[in-house]
């Protein structure tokens, strides 16, 4: 662990070269050959060649977009799982992507609604109503919010969510090719335009959560002990809830749910700096990006020239990883 | 004073104590059971109002009442009610056991791992044409292994010195999010016929129940039913906590491992049946606990007649609400299961 500031502040200088590298890789390497030489001519002096505009409209977009919707992953778990002290807490779990995915798929297949500024709305409003379900579900009952109750809870109402889902797809086939790729998680085939509409939400939330870490701080010494150094807990918890809906949302309503990036980013970014939030929240963002984007590298390389959707590589890096936390005791400090 | 409960005692393995109040909510669920099973077999395209339909049944009636009845309608309420109680049982024996509401064939992730071998199979086992190779009957022994699988593979992870419940739902969360990311990468790998096949029967249907179906999951129900009522007792004891468990002299751990194996197999046959219907393990358990109190006894024969009846409704809404077009009947229960699931837990408040 890197235990002093200068320390931590060249950690992060490195991490912010690996994003930058890995991002160069994304737009190097894929099923069009292309080399670095080629990238940086497209860019400088496009000459409207078929590689060229690989570059420029497919690569770099998605570059891009795996970089901003994986560090919004990882932060909005990083949140969550401070606000809920809850080692396995992220979006995926807790039925906050599940939330957002059902009602995008609802307005396809209903309203028939196309734009993109409508999606992002809608994924804000199903993500704000799987978090306000989960956290009601869960605060309920005598012993009020145990870490068992609050994950079946997310974990009942992602089941819901999904097989409402699903319900819908299999009401209306032509829907179904339209969504399933997109609601498997996946960076591709996305035009900048709609990394642009989210993109004021996200960067929004994130300087909201970098002003917002020093009060978590306090937050995750315990309820009591905030309150009593003067801590205004509630408003803290809601600010840190509207942030994890801003970040979660956007990323569904661009790359539809991706999974376990949440989960792990932050146990691994903990790993690095500890538990202060000043640090642990741009090393989780960072980290989350280049996570996200490796894995999006190694997606089109399985099943060449057939491209896998990258939530179906977190979930296989994921899930071992969860097994892991699950195993080694959530209840643990 | 009268007596309250009444003492079944027939060996020394099969005794119960049962609430009096129990055996006549029980019945009265069994009327309204018998109710919905003959308004089932009444409505659709034809209407057959419920007293023909006992006509009928008994063996007179019209021709035509007789094939749409015994044809049609008859094997696919069949496998609803044997689907519903199946369902109903597991998810009983699994709250049991992991002391939790909450749990569910769904959240331990048997319902997940089936569906994933559903896909496997409808992939490996297609040619070029997008035909089958072979005969799709072979499909529900797909499931089973599926879901026996994935929840031997959630077994032996969350095993370290014992199985402890809470490691046990967690596990199950994890295998249940991959065995989804498998459902979706055959899916996507796939032709999108087989897609759309394979998401009707994820969200779970019993559309085109045959008696072939009825003759295959009928007597596999039976029996599994019959062993949980047997198990009953290991159930009230489980349910007591882990030292007073220990302290009347239960082998924990060995009794936990044949119950998961009872409720994956009860799991298993009705996924592989109707597919992943949702939420009636979560829901007939609890609503039963309600009315007849937790013995397992009493418990578990309500919960089965409260599953069966929500799956035959739900069943019933899919088939005649849009007609012609037909909605999964997992797609009612989860739209019914979520809302109550969240009053139970509203109310547990008070």
């Amino acid at each position: 662990m890197l235990k002093t500031n200068y320390a931590k502040g060249l950690g992060l200088m490195l991490a912010c070269l690996l994003l930058g590298a890995s991002m160069w890789m994304s737009i190097i390497l894929g099923y069009t050959n292309t080399s670095w030489k080629m990238a940086i001519d497209a860019f400088l002096h496009n000459d409207g060649s078929n590689e060229h505009i690989v570059i420029t409209t497919v690569r770099l977009p998605r570059a891009l977009i795996g970089a901003s919707v994986g560090a919004s992953l990882a932060m909005a778990g990083a949140l969550m799982q401070a606000l809920t002290k809850n080692p396995l807490a992220s979006p995926s779990i807790f039925g906050i992507n599940a939330g957002a995915g059902f009602f995008i798929v609802l307005v396809i297949t209903f309203f028939h609604v196309s734009s993109f500024q409508a999606f992002t709305w809608f994924a804000f409003l199903g993500a704000a109503i799987a978090a306000v379900s989960v956290f009601v579900i869960s605060a309920s009952g005598k012993e009020g919010m145990t870490p068992i109750k609050l994950t079946l809870a997310g974990t009942a109402v992602a089941a819901l969510f999904s097989s409402l889902t699903q319900g819908m797809l299999s009401a209306n086939e032509k829907a179904l090719e339209e969504v399933l790729f997109w609601l498997a998680g996946s960076v591709s085939g996305r035009k900048l335009d709609m990394l642009a509409a989210v993109f004021p939400y996200l960067s929004m939330a994130w300087i909201g959560a970098f002003l917002l870490a020093p009060k978590v701080n306090v937050l995750m010494l315990g309820d009591d002990v905030a309150a009593g150094l003067g801590q205004r807990i509630n408003m803290v918890k809601l600010a840190a809830a509207i942030l994890v809906v801003l970040l979660a949302g956007g990323s569904v309503a661009v790359a539809g749910p991706i999974g376990f990036i949440g989960m792990m980013v932050p146990h691994i970014a903990r790993g690095v700096v500890g538990t202060d939030h000043r640090w642990l929240l741009p090393y989780c963002a960072l980290m989350g990006g280049i996570l996200l984007v490796l894995a999006d590298i190694s997606a089109r390389y399985v099943l060449m020239p057939q491209e896998v959707p990258v939530g179906i590589m977190t979930a296989l890096i994921g899930v071992p990883f969860f097994i892991y936390i699950a195993r080694r005791g959530i209840l643990k400090k | 004073m009268k007596k309250k409960y009444l003492s079944l005692r027939m060996t020394n393995y099969l005794s119960f104590l049962i609430d009096k109040k129990a055996v006549i909510i029980s019945l009265v669920l069994l009327m309204f059971g018998l109710i919905v099973f003959l308004v089932s077999l009444g409505m659709g395209s034809a209407y057959i109002s419920p007293l023909n339909v006992a006509k009928t049944l008994f063996g007179s009636g019209t021709d035509m009442e007789k094939i749409v009845i015994h044809t049609f309608r008859l094997p696919r309420v069949i496998v609803a009610l044997f689907v519903g109680m199946s369902l109903a049982v597991a998810g009983a024996i699994l709250q049991g056991m992991i002391r939790n509401p909450l749990a569910s064939p769904d959240v331990l992730g048997m319902t997940s791992g089936a569906a994933a071998a559903v896909v496997a199979f409808l992939a490996l086992f297609s040619d070029q044409n997008h035909s089958l190779t072979i005969s799709i009957h072979w499909l529900p022994l797909g499931a089973f292994v599926g879901a026996t699988v994935s929840v031997l593979l959630v077994y032996m992870l969350a095993w370290k010195n014992g199985i402890s419940p809470f490691r046990l739902v967690l596990i199950g969360i994890g295998i249940s999010a991959l065995m989804q990311a498998g459902t979706t990468f055959l899916m996507i790998t796939g032709p999108i016929y087989r897609a759309s096949q394979a998401n009707v029967w994820i969200t779970g249907s019993i559309y085109g129940a045959s008696w072939k179906d009825v003759a295959f999951l009928v007597p596999w129900a039976l029996i599994l039913l019959m062993i949980s009522i047997v198990s009953a007792r290991k159930l009230n004891i489980q349910e007591l906590g882990d030292e007073i468990a220990l302290g009347v002299g239960v082998s924990l751990q060995r009794q936990r491992l044949f119950l998961l194996l009872l409720s994956t197999a009860l799991t298993g046959g009705a996924v592989a049946f109707a597919g992943g219907i949702g939420f009636v393990g979560l829901m007939a358990p609890h609503m039963a606990r309600r009315l007849v109190g937790s013995s397992f006894g009493a418990l578990l024969p309500a919960a089965a007649l409260l599953g069966a009846i929500l799956v035959m409704l739900a069943d019933l809404v899919g088939r005649t609400m849009f007609a012609p077009l037909e909605v999964p009947a997992g797609v009612f229960t989860a739209a019914l299961g979520a809302p109550y699931f969240i009053y139970l837990l509203y109310k547990s408040r008070q």
